[in-house]
């Protein structure tokens, strides 16, 4: 005797699909009993394959560096201590100093400026590809009605925030302005950082900086991180400080899309 | 004072007690990275065998960091429990080793050491337990903690829901929410990490997070992990703050790399305790470790950061947390390299936490640029699982979309419910099971009906004038 197949799908769907307009997170997936379905267990395999390969995948400096030209930005070619990715990945220490090759470089553009910007490849190429000229573009404006004297832009491969640090001291800048590639999400890939820090010092601490994060598609918009970074910068020059002293405190309902559904009457 | 010891008809010396411990270190990149670690392999068994010869009175005589540099190591010191110590007190590390493995070393037992225990003792018998002494000894520990639910009792595991969301998005935060206590998750806490730590930001969610609780009456508690003294400052505007959250680390300069110190820790316990928020008990700080912080703020001294971690800890019991997570791989290969190191050190902080009286939980978690995957992951939960783990974290399909890292998720929860026949929190179970979400058995009840409250929720999202439409809208 043998046994019918079953035909009822093994799968218990989730009435609550209608949620996934709400967040990139990866919400109503379904359960087989308690467990995760094959179809978005696959999914999620795939983008973690994808996410790995984008962390080895090297950042194209010359192409950069000809978009910034394209768009009247000139820019200084430098690299860290760290010779390439296998020992950025292992050596934090040598992604915090600059080359000695670039830091020599850096010597013939010292100047006295408010801020030095620095582009950082970090742990996502794609983040400084996709981001960083529409990024400094959105800066652009704000930068120039505040009357700041800004540094030569700063390229750095295989580099961690805290290069930045050198880069301002070498330049002889007051602030530094840090973008970088995040570490890669699943579901971003491609996220820019972005790192305030005032009198930059060898030795400055992580509390000593103010970050955003999460600068993508799905994030927050070029918009949004301009208005913050004029805010935090002014404040920062203003005050003479950054890190957990300078709260941002700038109008928050910026970026805002929907509401809390949860409570009933809003 | 220098230790040698001969083995492999070698003699091995190790220069003071911090180099022993640092070589004595099961291997990992933190340590190379360190410059500290073993340089054969040899050589760190030697520097175990030496270490499991060394009464415990040593680590009391012999700080790694001195007592007049570091308010941590003061803390420990001066907060030794010596009638605590007594029974243990004429044992070596090899020999502590042995007695936690007895059988007459129960729970009772357990819990009454505790105190007489210093971060260094916990740290040195680690260094020579394999995984599975590491998972017996703790999952003898019981540690029980109380805000609005009872976390850590036997036969239970409790989940953190990070409803994280790229832009703190209230509808976004929200869908999360949903999702997770719909799966059964957020007894521990639900608590989001902001993507920014704007006070008012901050402010909104907290209030956000308290009326959802309030309104489905769910026995949880809530917590915004930003900077303490931006939750001190919400707190004195008014917000309605369950947990205070820091990341803390085991040296006074690691803290300071946090921008944190004792004293401001305290000011925010006692702000926190003012405001009475807890209904079963009143411990109203979350706290958050990991290896390598240390080492990554250049604060370790040449200790360890095995070591360095159960230093944390200390810390942390002086302010007698609701939870304490361990988030063991979050900071990346240059710390922990792999999947083999991430499931040795979750062990050890599990167990180093349980033994000196924590409620220690585990963000079970990996990079994008480790050597890990899923598979590591399903391995170290397992084992924690089985190791008694306090609470662990949930999020959707494993994915943190705004700290871009891969943790456990509301299915693995059920999971390792399901395989360990575990339970949620006590208050939060009866809830669920009121909602009709789960049964006794912890086995999700819902399928094509959602709950009543619920489904008028997701009734709103549909109707005209709410606008809950977000990025796709």
């Amino acid at each position: 005797m043998i046994d019918q197949p079953d035909l009822t799908d093994p799968v218990i769907t989730n009435p609550w699909g209608m949620l996934r307009r709400l967040t990139p997170a990866r919400v109503a997936l379904g359960r087989a009993g308690g467990s995760l379905p094959t179809r978005p267990q696959l999914d999620f395999q795939l983008a973690h394959a994808r996410a790995r390969d984008a962390v080895l995948l090297p950042l194209d400096f010359s192409a950069l560096g000809a978009e910034l030209a394209a768009n009247g930005m000139a820019s200084l070619n430098l690299e860290s201590a760290a010779s390439d990715r296998a020992s950025y990945l292992r050596r934090p220490d040598q992604g915090r100093r600059l080359s000695t090759t670039s830091l020599a470089r850096l010597a013939h553009h010292r100047g006295r400026f408010d801020l030095a910007v620095v582009v950082v490849d970090g742990l996502s190429s794609l983040a400084i590809s996709s981001h960083v000229v529409p990024m400094l573009l959105a800066l652009q404006p704000l930068v120039e009605q505040a009357g700041w004297q800004v540094a030569p832009l700063a390229l750095v491969a295989n580099g961690r925030v805290a290069v930045g640090d050198q880069v301002a001291l070498a330049l002889g800048a007051r602030m530094a302005m840090v973008l970088i590639g995040e570490r890669p999400g699943l579901s971003s890939p491609d996220s820019l950082g972005i790192y305030l820090t005032y009198n930059p010092q060898p030795d400055t601490a992580d509390s000593g900086r103010n970050c955003l994060s999460n600068i993508h598609a799905n994030g927050m918009s070029y918009t949004q991180a301009a208005m913050r970074c004029d805010y935090l910068l002014r404040e920062a020059l203003r005050r003479g400080l950054t890190g957990v002293d300078l709260k941002d405190d700038s109008d928050p309902d910026v970026g805002v899309v929907g509401a809390n559904f949860l409570l009933p009457g809003r | 004072m220098a230790y040698s010891i001969t083995a492999g008809g070698r003699v091995y010396q190790f220069a003071d007690l911090r180099t022993l411990m640092a070589k004595a270190s099961p291997r990992r990149s933190g340590d190379e990275l360190a410059g500290i670690a073993a340089a054969t392999m040899e050589e760190r068994v030697a520097a175990q065998m030496a270490l499991a010869d060394l009464p415990l009175t040593t680590f009391l005589n012999d700080s790694l960091i001195p007592y007049e540099q570091d308010e941590v190591t003061r803390l420990i010191i001066d907060s030794h429990d010596a009638a605590a110590f007594a029974p243990i007190s004429a044992l070596t590390v090899g020999g502590l080793r042995d007695y936690l493995l007895g059988y007459d070393c129960d729970s009772s037992r357990l819990t009454a050491l505790a105190p007489g225990i210093t971060p260094e003792m916990a740290a040195a018998v680690s260094k020579i337990m394999r995984n599975q002494d590491l998972i017996l000894v703790a999952s003898k520990c019981s540690v029980i903690t109380r805000f609005r639910t009872t976390i850590g009792l036997p036969g239970r595991l409790a989940t953190r829901l990070q409803p994280n969301h790229p832009t703190d998005d209230p509808a976004g935060v929200a869908a999360t929410v949903l999702d997770g206590l719909l799966y059964g998750n957020g007894d521990a806490v639900i608590g989001i990490n902001p993507a920014s730590d704007n006070i008012s930001a901050v402010n909104r969610l907290l209030v956000m997070l308290d009326e959802v609780i309030h309104h489905y009456a769910i026995p949880t508690q809530s917590c915004v992990l930003t900077h303490v003294t931006t939750q001190i400052e919400a707190m004195r505007r008014g917000a309605p703050v369950d947990l205070v959250f820091q990341s803390i680390a085991g040296t006074e300069a690691a803290n300071r790399g946090f921008g944190v110190t004792l004293a401001l820790l305290a000011e925010a316990r006692e702000a926190a305790l003012a405001l009475k928020r807890g209904t079963v008990g009143n411990n109203v700080m979350y706290f958050e470790t990991g290896q390598g912080s240390a080492l990554s703020a250049n604060a370790h001294h040449g200790v360890d950061q095995q070591t360095c971690e159960t230093r944390a800890y200390a810390v942390a019991r002086h302010f007698q947390p609701l939870l304490v997570n361990t988030v063991v791989g979050f900071i990346g290969p240059e710390y922990l390299y792999d999947g083999k190191q991430i499931i040795r050190a979750g062990l050890e902080d599990h167990f180093c936490g349980k033994l000196l009286g924590l409620p220690m939980g585990c963000d079970i978690c990996y990079t994008n640029h480790a050597e890990a995957d899923q598979d590591d992951m399903d391995t170290l939960l397992t084992l924690l699982g089985a190791a008694g783990v306090n609470f662990i974290m949930g999020i959707p399909g494993s994915d943190d979309v705004m700290l871009n890292y891969q943790t456990t998720s509301f299915h693995d929860a059920l999971y390792v419910r399901q395989l360990l026949g575990r339970q949620p929190a006590p208050e939060f179970a009866a809830w669920l099971a009121q909602q009709g979400i789960m049964d006794e058995r912890s086995r999700i009840q819902v399928g094509e009906q959602l709950p009543l409250l619920f489904a008028n929720a997701l009734n709103r999202l549909g109707s005209p004038g709410h606008h809950g439409g977000g990025k796709a809208a």
